[in-house]
């Protein structure tokens, strides 16, 4: 009993340790760093001549960098829903898929920090927020919940891996000295004991605890970001509760496709099986229906009314200008997915990870539909302004520092798997034994 | 009683004239080129003067100068002038598009191509309603929907009631732009081409120049002129006299020619203010556009050929 129990810890860990990039992996990686280098170059353009080389002018004032940096808050929410609700509600099926949420919630809020410092016209005064701040402005709950959010994010996804950490440098011969290193540092004071258990555990309760209203108050935050102000289709008591829901339907569709790519390239079958999918399947199902619950809100009750201000943004949403974007992200984003995963045949790996790519991307150009048509369609006409101000497509620097981000986000990623197990060795092992016994 | 303003007055005049002195006497530099002149000679009539430190001092009166215009301090300029409560009326039936104010205005604050504070808007309320130009300022807001949101406080409200800019605080997040119902709000995406000596000057919150790259402007109200005494670029330059400016606590209102009281003004004449509805109280009246003096089409000569395209259906 003894020895099998060994060789089936043995198997664990050698399935599940960190792998070196083969051939394909190599080229991920490269075209990720490549894009990343264009959106760098694009940026050192927007820093020498300005934000000038964006399409934004002064009535579009917000472009896709704000619709980006809401999709990067969004996505990041998933961390907390998968380790901390998940945890809290006592689900183990969810165990294999809690680290991955958690570096995608730490890499989409670290590049959700970076894309509105992007955004600036004065990046260099970005310190004015702490010399100068107003209490009183959403940008600075913004700040102070981001950061926040952040600092519980890396801690949440740091203390689990302890454990981690300790196999990893017992199996120091094998790797890479500077990679041994960087483990030893971060985790050769753990040694496993009864007590350091006990903290951890009681560490990791309390800050999934605390995650889940931190959570809540940055999605919530970034929808006041519009929804504080008079303009059609932000003026709404509904924002916070939309962005939300939003957030979590993304977010669970960015774990789906994660989930199916790491399984696919690590061989990870055995860990992540189609009982994960089946259940992650029902929940994004029910995600996407609640978000569509809170669409229907959002957009069919003011369309009800149609007061003046509302009716042009609305039609052109509707029927005009944005109407291929806004169905393709209502169909793609929401209605496309509900039809694959409400059957059991949808739910398997592969239509599984088609509707998370949709839901994804749908995802991303809803975020471009909430900033951007609202800024074309001021109260007052749009007049006596040069002829570009009355329309927005972004510019090449625009898409290659958007794109670049993303680039970057998955980059964060790819290495984090590179360098740590993606899925839990230490836990894993232990559940094996719970379900064994 | 004349007599006793008189030599308050006089008095004050030689406080700021000791301030000058005090200042001028600390730094090492001068900063009052005359003073330096050993041109200038002793009379031998002194003059007894009040030191920013409360001492006081003897000059000769020689060595006095007018100091025109003492730079104001930018906790000056976010204090605001005492006592005032300036408030604008622009009296819709006068305008006809001639577009004097926003040409006055772009070229006193420098303003690059493409940007204007002032906008004169073609408007129509309703389907059959007749059309009438409107010229829009900043609003300057006694509930400010800008400086609400503004992280920095770069954006403020000032005791006589103008909002204005520190555009050297300014970190560009246009947060204000989405806030403010008006769309009043300028940009600079790019560094903005400015006369050599101006672009050395050190920013005024005042004068609103001059402006940087990434920070946000408006229209100012013209404090450096009302300071002076005198109206606002676009009040001045108006061929019509659609724009009248004031202080609300003197209750006057002028437009250069012609002076009103402004509470009768406004209800002899039925004035309104925009958006009243969202609660933002703005410091702009409007007059409406009955009993015009030009027919609307009589401005559609003066449109510019890029707004060409948007005019009314």
């Amino acid at each position: 009993m003894e020895n099998t129990t060994a060789l089936i810890n043995e198997q664990i860990t050698k399935d599940l340790l960190p792998q070196k990039f083969g051939k394909r992996g190599m080229i991920w990686t490269g075209a990720l760093i490549v894009i990343a280098l264009i959106g760098a170059f694009a940026y050192y353009r927007q820093l020498r001549y300005g934000l000038v080389v964006t399409s934004m002018r002064d009535y579009v004032s917000w472009g896709i960098y704000i619709s980006n940096f809401v999709f990067f808050v969004a996505i990041s929410l998933v961390g907390s829903l998968i380790t901390a609700v998940f945890r809290l509600a006592n689900v183990h099926w969810s165990t294999p898929l809690t680290r991955i949420a958690e570096i995608i919630a730490v890499s989409a809020i670290v590049f959700a920090s970076l894309i509105i410092i992007v955004d600036m016209g004065r990046p260099e005064r970005f310190v004015n927020l702490f010399m100068y701040g107003r209490i009183q402005s959403p940008i600075v709950w913004d700040v102070i919940v981001i950061s926040t959010y952040f600092v519980i994010s890396l801690l949440l996804l740091y203390l689990p891996l302890l454990p981690d950490l300790k196999i990893l440098i017992a199996r120091e011969s094998k790797d890479a000295k500077g990679l041994q290193k960087m483990y030893r540092f971060l985790g050769s004071f753990w040694k496993g004991l009864a007590i350091q258990e006990k903290i951890n555990n009681k560490a990791v309760t309390i800050l999934c605890i605390t995650i889940i209203p931190v959570a809540f108050c940055i999605h919530t935050v970034t929808s006041w970001l519009f929804a504080t102000t008079y303009r059609p289709g932000w003026d709404s008591t509904n924002f916070g509760a939309y962005f939300i829901s939003g957030a979590f339907l993304v977010g669970a569709g960015g774990v789906v496709v994660a989930m199916y790519v790491f399984r696919k390239v690590y061989k990870l079958e055995k860990y992540i099986n189609e009982m994960h999918f089946d259940k992650m399947g029902k929940i994004v199902v029910m995600l996407a229906l609640l978000y569509l619950y809170f669409n229907v809100n959002e957009y069919l009750v003011p369309a009800f009314k149609m007061k003046k201000p509302e009716e042009a943004h609305l039609t052109q949403l509707f029927a005009g200008e944005f109407a291929p974007l806004f169905w393709f992200a209502i169909c793609v984003g929401m209605l496309i997915p509900i039809a694959i995963l409400l059957f059991k045949k949808g739910r398997k790996p592969v239509p599984m990870f088609v509707a998370g790519i949709m839901i994804v991307i749908g995802a991303w150009f809803k975020r471009y539909l909430i900033v951007t048509p609202t800024l074309l369609h001021p109260f007052l006409p749009m007049y006596n302004v040069p002829e570009s101000y009355h329309h927005y497509f972004p510019s090449w620097e625009e898409w290659a520092i958007a794109i670049g981000s993303l680039a970057g986000a998955l980059l964060v990623i790819t290495f984090f798997a590179r360098i740590f197990p993606i899925i839990p060795i230490h836990e894993t092992i232990i559940e094996q034994h719970e379900t064994a016994e | 009683m004349e007599n006793k303003n008189a030599s308050r007055r006089e008095f004050l005049t030689a406080g700021m004239l000791a301030a000058g002195v005090a200042t001028g006497c600390s730094s090492k530099k001068n900063p009052f080129d005359g003073y330096s002149d050993s041109s200038i000679k002793a009379s031998g009539e002194t003059v007894k003067l009040l030191s920013v430190d409360g001492e006081i001092i003897e000059m000769d009166k020689a060595f006095l100068k007018p100091v025109p215009d003492l730079p104001i301090s930018n906790s000056e300029a976010r204090k605001g002038i005492d006592g005032k409560k300036f408030v604008m009326v622009i009296d819709l039936s006068r305008c006809k598009n001639v577009g004097a104010c926003k040409s006055a205005c772009n070229h006193a604050h420098q303003l690059n191509p493409g940007q204007n504070w002032i906008k004169v808007l073609p408007m129509q309320d309703a389907e059959h309603t007749a059309p009438y130009w409107e010229p829009t300022t900043c609003m300057h807001c006694d509930e400010p929907p800008c400086v609400k949101v503004c992280p920095v406080d770069a954006t403020f409200k000032r005791q006589d009631g103008i909002v204005l800019i520190d555009s050297d605080r300014c970190i560009g997040c246009r947060f204000c732009m989405a806030a403010c119902p008006y769309s009043t709000r300028v940009f600079n995406w790019q560094e903005p081409i400015l006369e050599k000596e101006i672009a050395a000057q050190p920013y005024s919150c005042e004068t609103s120049m001059p402006q940087k790259m990434g920070t946000v402007s408006k229209c100012d109200f013209c404090p450096d002129m009302a300071r002076k005494g005198e109206l606002p670029h676009c009040v001045s330059a108006c061929p019509n006299g659609v724009f009248a400016f004031g202080d609300m606590n003197e209750d006057s209102v002028t437009n250069g020619t012609e002076t009103f009281r402004f509470s009768e003004l406004i209800k002899s004449k039925a004035g309104y203010r925009l958006m009243e509805d969202l609660g933002t109280k703005p410091r702009v009246y409007y007059l409406p556009p009955a009993n015009r003096n030009f027919p609307y089409e009589s401005g559609l000569e003066n449109v510019d050929t890029e707004d060409k395209k948007y005019q009314l259906k």
